[in-house]
């Protein structure tokens, strides 16, 4: 039983740590007021140049595992990763911030590109290997990635429910427990939440919004790409397929609702996220025999997020509230 | 003054918006040690030049000295640097923050960010100059004049020897008033160069020791305070000897049409902003309301209007046949299906009373287009009115099609105004009917409420120039704190008497 | 104007239609050689070829055309609906989901009462569900929005994937056989399939797109109602002054706004997939946002912007088929072209450099 529970948590886990890359990054992206309806994109942009670091390091050692150090194949993807996602972020920063244009037209045109550069590259690899399947396996990379703890399987439900995961989930949980250290108790993030809340003020007090709103959105959008890494490498096992990471970077912008700008919250939140999702691909809950229902129970993340978003606006807590110049662009002479 | 060193000399200084000249080849000295009043008319650039020194804008020419080494302020931080610091009329705080956290933002300190230490230091500077200040409070559950105790503590702590405050006492009672400027003194005696950007001659006597004046963008002179009076300072302010001569004809048979009884309204937050106030509004008379700003004149006329959630109390509107309609609780819309004609001009014309992407032709139909049956606009109809405003009141504008946010200020209240008054009304509100417009425009503004009066017009008219209030209204009524602190007779009361009435309920005797 | 440029930046008050026209063709060209780069550097094919490919993709055939004009028709319907949102400030990028519940509602009837009843009385029945579907699904963001003032952007968001679940649940209840997919709903009977016009299927649901477009211009333009939401949109503090009841146009307009998105769905359901699945709104309720940004919310110009995009996703699938690449390259050059419209708005809205050409009223408040 407990096995049982710990192996459901583990899963859980899983399937929560692209979530919380992806709202890690986006708060810190909307704390200096950017809305960053781009993150979808931004993942899988992630997620694809980590796979195509990944392709070709492996075609140089011809696919074979043992033939492959480790670091390259770590850092191989991870900074391509890293480089995609960052790229992303400039574009959003260079025409929101520096164009000053809407923010969710331009995150949304973010999205179509990032998806469509995803799939373009994953289509374009998985031809190049001339598969008979739709999908590209990079099992030698992922098998570094997934690399966890060697005593882990030792130790029962404790092991598999705490140790079990690779190093880029006990990642995810470190930058987001940073991130809320930061945003509460730093200088950095004092001002950072200045920037969000009153950019006005914030330029005032000599803090430089351009420089901030771009360090934000561009780490935020970095730390989101990683959760498109961890879903190929290791989620999927190193397997790239077409829209296989689905909406998860439209739930990661609900975790961020959900978690009301709190990154460190999103540790457990994204386990929540993790869990509702396991429960309903998984028969847990009952379905009356329709197998159908589970549908339904897929909705439950993006249901509570609203509740969660109508119950804030309906307290109406000041400090429960999205950063107040979210989605504006700020203009000096505007004031 | 020629023994002292500046701490601040500003050389030419040059400003331009559009084709405004906001500040022309402006000379300026600041010294330590002195508190400077820097008087103007609304619009003579005070602000403006300040701002410049502030880093806010950038002058297009001229030069600016700190301690005779010529510096180069592009930004709020290269202000902070050389120790200048602003304190805003509109306070530039992150209502979520602390006042500590708001007072070191944006600051390079060495080391961890040490909220704790900073508190102490915070309270070390209010000890020094007698503020009152928690850090730990959060600013939106400050009062106004917290908040700006919390802006001036922000400066000091950043190691602010020059020190700018605009208009600092606008929000103020008159108890926050004495405080601030005890505390001013307080930093004076400390070596500080202090500037207050005023318009209030009281405030210069009171406070400065030098005063340096400004008109339409130009440095006029300055002074010591002790060698000048108020009339020259007037003077200088305005450039002839200020008669108004504000036209007032006696009212012809004024009748009750407003009556107001035990008005009492609350803030979404549950400050109480008017108590139990009862007057009466006549046909064809102007009765102004005094009161130091935010002692509860936006939300008496707001009430009036139907556009504030009142607590208790009655508003009647009077027919011309003694018969009564019941304003409270309704709004715009309902008041003016009574056959009620209320017309209000808001003290925020582009935020309020017009809009200002649209232009002028749409902005008239803010009340007609309502007009006619079925679905449809009709357009002929408020392009007429907005033609008949533009002749009758000589706005000055390309035509009617442009939108009112491209007008200067004077113009586009003539547009509020005309359009208020193009549909007849028989109640005319209007809240700082003349602020920030020039001397011509205020007095076609004072010439267009007077007509209405003459017609027969009912016409509550809030003002913050009590020169103006004086010689315009036939009656005064005085608000304190939200309270009505009495009703005069505009031709027999005096400023003296009046201010006394504002600052304490029932005036009282003097200092 | 951030703290150290070296350019001046100020608001432009108004340039002439031309000149803000010819910024955004400028925007046009330029993205247009990028893609080409793009293209060239990804398939080493010769970018004038590619431009070829592209209009083939659009005017090669006339059944290609009409396809184009159909994938126009509905992405300016689409478009059409959230602009009254947009003039109003609301930010309703839940076009996708109330577009697909509208599809929903169609295919229900569709498929409980195909053979049912007469034809044209289910033809009626779907026009109904599907607007009153779509309408409530968007009234609700809105009824938090004018009550509580949530957030309606992410509130709308949110929606989109609750309608996708829910209808991954109805194709799971409909399809018999396991697979989640529904197929063509009554192919033999054609029962609630809109009937074609002069032998073009797709006729009808252009021409009531077109109807749509002028309706919504001449809402927008024209009508009290159309007046009051933009009032709302520019200021509610002016709406209230005026007495317009801010809280019952914010219902209204997004009863139009969710209604429209139902046509929507009923054209894509009743008019040309007959059969629904998750992908059915196909992201428009996005690509719409665009179209309407970029037209600067005027429903004629809308014609112009959602025909620039259908003609590059058409367009660009010909290249996917022609040079073997997939389907995803269009997404990658509708990015980039997306991005220099929207970047060139700058150029429009501001000038930049000398800094005597300052335009700004209100700098005299002292």
């Amino acid at each position: 039983m407990l096995e049982t529970l710990a192996f459901y948590f583990s899963r859980a886990v899983q399937q929560g740590i692209p979530l919380l890359f992806g709202s890690t990054g986006e708060t810190l992206t909307e704390k200096s007021g950017n809305l960053n309806l781009g993150i979808p994109g931004v993942m899988y942009v992630g997620g694809i140049c980590g796979v195509i670091g990944a392709f070709f390091y492996e075609q140089s050692c011809g696919g074979d595992a043992a033939a492959m150090n480790a670091f390259l194949a770590i850092c191989i993807p991870l900074l391509c990763c890293l480089a995609g996602s960052l790229i992303m972020g400039l574009i959003y920063c260079f025409l929101t911030v520096t164009l000053r244009a809407n923010q969710n037209v331009t995150g949304l045109a973010l999205t179509t590109f990032g998806v469509g550069f995803g799939n373009f590259f994953g289509g374009y690899l998985i031809k190049t290997t001339g598969s008979s399947v739709a999908s590209l396996s990079l099992s030698a990379t992922s098998s570094f990635f997934r690399q966890s703890l060697p005593f882990a399987s030792s130790l029962g439900a404790f092991g598999t429910a705490f140790l079990s995961y690779s190093f880029l989930a006990y990642l995810a949980i470190l930058i987001s427990l940073y991130a809320g250290w930061m945003l509460r108790r730093s200088r950095t993030g004092l001002n950072l939440r200045a920037v969000g809340e009153n950019p006005a003020t914030a330029d005032a007090a000599g803090i430089s919004i351009t420089r901030y709103k771009y360090v934000a959105t561009c780490v935020g959008s970095m730390i989101a790409g990683l959760g498109g890494l961890y879903y190929v490498m290791d989620y999927a096992s190193g397997i790239w397929s077409n829209d296989a990471f689905g909406d998860r970077g439209w739930l990661a912008i609900a975790l961020v609702i959900f978690t009301i700008w709190r990154p460190d919250t999103g540790v457990l939140a994204s386990i929540l996220y993790g869990g509702l999702y396991i429960v309903s691909i998984n028969n847990i809950l009952p379905t009356g025999g329709v197998g159908a229902v589970k549908e339904l129970y897929k909705m439950l993340p993006y249901l509570i997020t609203i509740i969660v978003l109508v119950l804030s606006s309906v307290r109406n807590k000041r400090e429960n509230q999205p950063p107040e110049s979210l989605g504006i662009a700020y203009f000096r002479e505007d004031r | 003054m020629e023994e002292k060193k500046a701490a601040v000399k500003l050389r030419d200084i040059t400003k331009t918006f559009g084709s405004i000249k906001a500040n022309d080849k402006v000379w300026l000295d600041i010294y330590r040690g002195e508190i400077l009043a820097l008087l103007g008319e609304n619009g003579s650039g005070k602000t403006t030049l300040m701002n410049m020194l502030s880093g806010i804008y950038f002058p297009d020419e001229g030069q600016i000295f700190v301690d005779d080494k010529e510096v180069v302020i592009r930004s709020p931080k290269d202000a902070f640097d050389l120790g200048i610091g602003m304190i805003h009329q509109h306070f530039k705080l992150v209502d979520v923050l602390t006042a500590a956290e708001n007072i070191v933002l944006g600051l390079k300190e060495p080391g961890r960010l040490d909220l704790k230490a900073a508190a102490k230091r915070i309270r070390a500077i209010c000890d020094a100059y007698g503020f009152d200040v928690d850090p730990n409070q959060k600013i939106y559950d400050m009062s106004v004049s917290q908040k700006q105790t919390v802006e001036i503590v922000k400066v000091l702590y950043r190691g602010a020897d020059i020190l700018i405050l605009d208009e600092p006492t606008a929000v103020l009672t008159p108890q926050e008033t004495d405080k601030l400027f005890a505390v001013l003194r307080n930093m004076r005696n400390d070596g500080k160069a202090i500037v207050i950007i005023t318009h209030k001659m009281t405030e210069v006597e009171d406070l400065s020791d030098r005063v340096a004046i400004l008109r339409h963008g130009h440095f006029v002179g300055d002074m010591l305070t002790k060698d000048t009076n108020a009339q020259e300072m007037t003077n200088m302010m305005v450039g002839h000897p200020v008669v108004l001569n504000i036209e007032r004809p006696d009212p012809v048979n004024p009748s009750p049409r407003i009556e107001v009884k035990g008005l009492t309204v609350r803030s979404i937050d549950g400050v109480v902003k008017l108590e139990d106030v009862s007057f009466t509004a006549r046909s064809g008379e102007i009765l102004g309301i005094a009161g130091i700003s935010g002692c509860g004149q936006k939300e008496l006329l707001e009430a009036i209007a139907g556009l504030q959630v009142v607590e208790r109390g009655s508003i009647s509107y009077v027919n011309d046949d003694g018969s009564r309609e019941d304003l409270l609780g309704k709004d715009p819309l309902e008041i003016a299906a009574l056959g009620v004609s209320l017309s209000f001009v808001p003290e925020d014309r582009l935020g309020m009373g017009l809009v200002g992407s649209m232009d002028l032709t749409d902005n008239m139909m803010l009340r007609s287009y309502r007009r006619g049956k079925g679905p449809f606009l009709d357009r002929k109809f408020p392009q007429r009115r907005a033609e008949w405003v533009v002749e009758e009141l000589s706005v000055n504008t390309p035509g009617v099609s442009i939108p009112v946010r491209r007008l200067s200020g004077g113009n586009v209240q003539k547009v509020l105004v005309g359009r208020e008054i193009a549909s007849a009304p028989t109640v005319l509100l209007t809240a700082y009917a003349v602020r920030g417009l020039d001397i011509g425009a205020s007095y076609t503004i004072y010439d267009m409420i007077n007509l209405q009066k003459e017609k027969g017009v009912a016409v509550i008219y809030v003002g913050e120039g009590l020169d103006v209030l004086l010689e315009l209204s036939d009656r005064i009524l005085v608000l304190c704190g939200g309270r009505v602190s009495g009703i005069v007779e505009g031709r027999k009361t005096n400023k003296r008497e009046v201010g006394m009435m504002m600052t304490r309920l029932g005036g009282g005797t003097g200092e | 104007m951030n703290g150290s440029s070296r350019f001046h930046i100020s608001k432009r008050a108004t340039i002439p239609w031309y000149f803000a026209w010819a910024i955004r063709l400028g925007a046009v060209v330029l993205a247009m050689i990028v893609c080409a780069l793009v293209t060239t550097l990804l398939t080493g094919q010769n970018p004038l070829g590619v431009y070829a490919t592209i209009i083939e993709g659009s005017f090669g055939t006339v059944r290609k055309f009409w396809v184009l004009l159909q994938e126009m028709a509905i992405l300016l319907c689409v478009s059409l609906a959230v602009t009254p949102a947009f003039k109003m400030r609301f930010w309703n990028i839940g076009g996708e989901g109330q577009v697909l519940i509208g599809g929903l509602a169609t295919a229900a009837c569709m498929f409980y009462f195909g053979g049912k009843m007469p034809n044209a009385l289910l033809l009626l029945v779907m026009v109904i569900a599907s607007i009153v579907a779509g309408a409530l699904w968007a009234l609700i963001p809105a009824i938090f929005k004018a009550r509580w003032n949530t957030n309606e952007t992410l509130f709308t968001l949110m929606m989109n994937y609750v309608a996708i679940q829910l209808v991954s649940f109805f194709c799971n209840i409909w399809d018999r056989k396991g697979s989640g997919v529904v197929g063509i709903i009554n192919p033999n009977t054609r029962a609630g399939w809109f009937p074609e016009i002069g032998g073009q299927e797709y006729l009808l649901n252009i021409l009531i797109v077109a109807v749509l477009t002028v309706a919504v211009y001449v809402y927008l333009r024209w009508s009290k109602q159309g007046y009051e939401l933009s009032v709302v949109g520019e200021s509610e503090r002016t709406a209230r002054y005026v007495g317009i009841k801010v809280e019952k146009v914010i219902l209204r307009t997004l009863l139009i706004s969710g209604a429209l998105c139902g046509v929507a769905g009923l054209l894509l359901v009743g008019g040309t997939d007959h059969t629904i699945s998750t992908t059915t709104a196909g992201g428009r309720g996005f690509t719409a946002v665009m179209v309407s940004w970029l037209a600067k919310f005027n429903p004629i110009f809308m014609v112009l912007t959602s025909f620039l995009l259908a003609f590059l996703s058409r367009g660009s699938s010909q290249i996917a088929q022609n040079f073997g690449l997939n389907h995803a390259f269009g997404d990658i050059l509708t990015g980039i072209i997306l991005f220099f419209i929207i970047g060139s708005e700058f150029f429009i809205n501001y000038r930049i450099g000398s800094a005597t050409g300052k335009e700004k009223e209100d700098g005299t408040h002292a």
